[in-house]
């Protein structure tokens, strides 16, 4: 099941790094990202920088961001929670939370496929875009574009010229 | 892209050898540590640390200039071959 343009997103309440559980349905956003990511796929870590980069560029514009990995982590160790805490720790935090999806249930609610999966809800959290945050995982200088456009829509009110795009990346790993 | 680095140093791209690793067996077998993996003559682009664990995953390679992809540096696939047909 996939969530369609203008649907508005399931719910889902899971745990961080941070130590809290994060809730979708939580404060007045004036938009929100939420990207499906995880620490061992090469395309999630190309794109790593330019959707951290979002989160703080439009943090004061009152979007939310949050990343959530759904990956298997018994078979993908470097998925696991412990491995989550540990890379962020590592790299001295993220300006977003970072959630763990153990038992997959909101990857498969949402439909995610890859990662990353970027999705833009605008403040009533209906799905405004999504898709891959631009054209080019190896070009840094595309600095996540679609994803930027899609915000900057949502923000004035607007429909995004690009509502869709093809995921990207890796598949999520299933049980 | 292996294709057209064998075609750039002289080489035959018909005769690179693909082989399926479709599970953790095989994996394991050939000590496959993710996709893609290219060996020239049977040794590895970048070469995996020792222990690290084989299986069906994506590989992270790490380009000349310091970033992350999923394939390795056209760089070093094409010395790697030119090494090969000179050794």
């Amino acid at each position: 099941m996939a969530i369609a343009i203008g649907e508005r997103a399931p719910d889902f309440d899971l745990p961080a790094t941070d130590g809290r559980r994060h809730a979708l349905a939580s404060g007045s956003p004036a938009a929100t990202v939420v990207y499906w990511t995880c620490n061992h796929c090469p395309y999630a870590l190309a794109w790593h920088e330019r959707l951290i980069d979002v989160a703080r560029d439009y943090a004061e514009r009152r979007v939310r961001v949050l990343a959530i990995n759904s990956n298997d982590s018994e078979r993908y160790p470097a998925d696991s929670f412990e491995a989550m805490r540990d890379r962020l720790e590592r790299e001295g935090g993220w300006p977003n939370p970072y959630l763990f999806d153990e038992s997959q249930e909101v990857a498969a609610e949402w439909g995610a496929e890859r990662t990353p999966d970027v999705y833009v809800l605008d403040s009533e959290l209906r799905l405004r875009y999504r898709g891959a945050p631009d054209a080019d995982y190896d070009d840094p200088s595309q600095r996540a574009g679609w994803l930027r456009d899609a915000l900057d829509a949502v923000l004035e009110g607007r429909d995004p010229e690009r509502a869709e795009t093809e995921p990207v990346g890796c598949t999520i790993k299933w049980r | 892209m292996t294709r057209e680095a064998m075609k750039a140093t002289g080489l035959d791209p018909d005769s690179i050898e693909v082989l399926e690793i479709d599970n953790d067996e095989s994996a394991e077998r050939e000590g496959f540590v993710g996709s893609p993996t290219i060996r020239v003559e049977g040794r590895d682009l970048q070469p995996p640390a020792a222990g690290q664990p084989t299986g069906l995953s994506c590989r992270v390679y790490r380009r000349r200039d310091g970033r992350t992809s999923p394939l390795p540096d056209p760089e070093d696939l094409r010395e790697a071959l030119r090494a090969a047909t000179v050794g």
